[in-house]
């Protein structure tokens, strides 16, 4: 953060006069989340204009995605929003689903929910903890840390990949859980989750200067949020009950019991307070998962998009060729289009899938929910101080792989 | 519904009312998969846009998508999708442009546009007119191109590295150690168009048409009619084996073994096997030669 561009001119009279200063923020910045680019014009400490610059972690995943089959693009899933892979597969793999009008066994829809619930809390543990770091608390940070360290364990079990799990499939889930990780994370949902969870909250919650920091900033009307096309819990904290979990259900989520909490004051504090009680809120729904989960399989049957098990493969001529099949040739997907949002732990996460009944899909197009947030920042900062940059950019919750994808 | 991607609710009528709504800007409609597009003119999609913002309820704009289809003369599609948080209803907006033609701007309706089709306009090259920072978003500064272009190669035109000499980053043409490899894997008796490597013969002429369609089988007799000829074991001609069969066994097998015994006996095992092909059924016994053979 330096590189004064203007000058300060002496005027003849002998005043001093102040021009605006021009200063970059980033792309190399710890509190820029990544790699962004801010533009800031200032008036002294007065924050007159942001111009966000991204794209520095482009890597052209749209495009890649065309010339990979539909099994083989799953991974760049991961890789789009690397702190909540799981929420951003699950909405590539329900585009899948609805082109083939594919029917899930219940026991995958439970388990996807259920881990698309712990990555929500795992996400929730970073973008919380950067945020209080961001104004100035070390502490709860490695506190939070440690939860997430659980869930990266937890997934880890699920998948055998601590981030990049590609734990979800066209059809269902990977492999089925081991009874005994559902059993630790149950203990640890009913333990140390809320343990260290409130005992890290409860040092920032009422926090004087976190509340200093962050109380009235960035105050975002519902209509600003509207037109900005804010999603997840930035137009929570702005006071619009919009989830989709709870208003176009997929998967289970219309048999889990949950509430969306939703801001009053419509400013940081607000966005983070709406993100700690969303942590509360999937916990809820897993436990909820944990107690009704059927037993049975975790993948579709249709062999012409599930490979078969390779115990299957070993006694099966047939399990043989389609194993072979899906993983050269892959399975085709009808013509047609869809658009397909989830409540990622950010917000809206959509994928516009366009087939042209081949085997690759013909336009993956992500929409990624740091792109309208990150763009409002420059609405959002007008007038607030330089300092105030690191909070609304925390509670903004943004991660470069996505945006940029 | 099988599926169990958002469940999103249907609107009774819906279709009609937006049809109405958008008028004579409406080009086609398309309801598949439980979604709705509506093929816009693409002068028209400011009002369109206004309208069913302010008198249908779609408070947001959630995503512009472009699309390129090589083959069409307008060949950019630009999607919007719309959403209704009132409503709880999404609908998608189409229009189609080329290169050259602009596209207005929805910036004035939707601030988030700006973005949108800033990346719409990095990706493909679709101009919007109205927008007043038309900039590149995604890719670098000072590049060259339109990646998303379905003729653009995925692997770019230029690579960068750190200059030792120069102490700066330079852009060089891109140098694959290896080709670039698309593997097809498409069933040849399915999707396949292209000609297959190794079948690159001057086109054949079109076969003969096709015969008649055969007639439809006859029906399966109803299991409750009486069967013509029972089929029974109760004999042992029934069987098909005994005397009968013996004796027509042993007029074929002297053609099998006189077979065996000549190719054993002009050449060596192992030049029968790979010189003479013969098919599956009438394929010679390999006979054990005296050693006396290998000698001479």
């Amino acid at each position: 953060m330096s590189e004064a561009l203007d000058i300060i001119d002496v005027a003849p009279g002998g005043e001093v006069d102040i021009q605006n200063y021009t200063i970059n923020f980033g792309p190399q910045h710890p509190a820029a989340h990544g790699v962004l680019r801010l533009v800031l014009e200032l008036d002294g400490e007065i924050i007159e204009r942001v111009d966000p610059h991204i794209g520095l972690l482009h890597r052209g995943t749209e495009k890649l995605i065309e010339y990979k089959t539909y099994l083989q693009a799953l991974p760049y899933f991961d890789r789009l929003d690397y702190c909540s892979p799981l929420g951003m597969e699950h909405s590539y793999v329900l585009a899948i689903e609805k082109l083939l009008n594919l029917e899930v066994p219940l026991r995958a829809q439970y388990l996807r929910v259920f881990f698309a619930e712990l990555t929500r809390i795992c996400n929730h543990m970073l973008n919380l903890g950067s945020h209080v770091m961001d104004v100035g608390a070390m502490t709860p940070n490695l506190w939070l840390f440690e939860i997430r360290e659980d869930c990266l364990n937890f997934f880890e079990r699920a998948s055998g990949a601590r981030m990049h799990s590609a734990y979800f499939r066209p059809g269902g889930v990977h492999q089925d859980v081991p009874l005994k990780l559902l059993a630790d994370i149950a203990d640890w949902l009913d333990t140390r989750l809320p343990r260290l969870f409130e005992d890290a909250i409860s040092l920032v919650a009422d926090n004087r200067i976190f509340k200093q920091r962050n109380v009235d900033i960035a105050v975002v009307s519902k209509e600003d949020a509207l037109k900005w096309g804010f999603s997840g819990p930035m137009i929570r904290g702005s006071g619009i009950p919009w989830d989709i979990r709870k208003s176009q259900p997929y998967d289970v989520y219309d048999r889990m019991e949950f509430d969306v909490p939703v801001g009053t004051r419509y400013d940081c504090y607000d966005r983070f307070m709406v993100r700690v009680e969303e942590v509360r809120q999937s916990a809820r729904i897993m436990k909820q998962c944990l107690n009704d989960m059927p037993e049975g399989p975790i993948a579709s049957f249709d062999r012409k998009v599930v490979p078969p098990k390779r115990g299957e493969m070993k006694q099966s001529m047939e399990a043989l060729i389609h194993h072979f099949k899906l993983y050269t040739e892959g399975f085709h997907v009808p013509a047609g289009e869809v658009y397909v949002a989830t409540e990622s732990p950010k917000g809206e996460f959509g994928v516009y899938l366009v087939s042209d009944g081949s085997n690759k899909p013909y336009r993956c197009k992500i929409r990624p929910t740091a792109f309208s947030h990150l763009q409002a920042m420059d609405f959002m900062m007008k007038g607030h101080m330089l300092a105030d940059v690191t909070a609304v950019l925390g509670a903004m919750d943004i991660v470069f792989g996505e945006c940029d994808r | 519904m099988a599926h169990s991607a958002p469940r999103i609710a249907t609107i009774d009528g819906i279709a009609e009312d937006l049809s109405a709504l958008i008028g004579a800007d409406l080009i086609d409609l398309k309801d598949a998969a439980d979604e709705l597009t509506f093929v816009v003119r693409r002068d028209s999609i400011v009002s369109v846009m206004t309208r069913l913002r302010d008198e249908a309820q779609y408070q947001q704009l959630m995503e512009i998508a472009g699309v390129d289809y090589l083959d069409r003369p307008e060949r950019f599609e630009v999607v919007y999708h719309l959403l209704s948080v009132t409503r709880n209803h999404r609908i998608r907006i189409k229009l189609s442009t080329d290169e050259d033609m602009p596209v207005p701007s929805v910036t004035g309706i939707w601030p988030v546009a700006g973005w949108l089709e800033r990346e719409v306009f990095d990706m493909y090259g679709v101009i919007f007119s109205g927008n007043t920072d038309l900039r590149r978003i995604l890719t670098d500064y000072g590049f060259r191109g339109h990646p998303q272009r379905k003729d653009f190669p995925l692997t770019g035109h230029v690579e960068l590295r750190y200059s030792e000499e120069e102490k700066r980053v330079v852009y060089e043409p891109v140098q694959l150690a290896q080709d670039f490899r698309s593997f097809d894997f498409l069933s040849p008796w399915e999707g396949a168009q292209y000609v297959l490597p190794g079948d690159e013969k001057a086109p054949q002429a079109p076969g003969a048409p096709s015969p008649v369609p055969a007639a439809p089988p006859p029906p399966p007799p109803s299991p409750t009619a009486p069967v013509t000829t029972p089929k029974v074991t109760e004999k042992p001609e029934h069987t098909g084996a005994g005397e009968a069969a013996n004796t027509a066994s042993k007029k074929r097998s002297p053609a099998v073994r006189k077979g065996s015994a000549s190719a054993g006996g002009a050449k060596s095992a192992a030049g029968t096997s790979r010189d003479a092909v013969p098919s599956a059924s009438d394929k010679p016994k390999r006979t054990r030669k005296p050693k006396t053979e290998d000698k001479a």
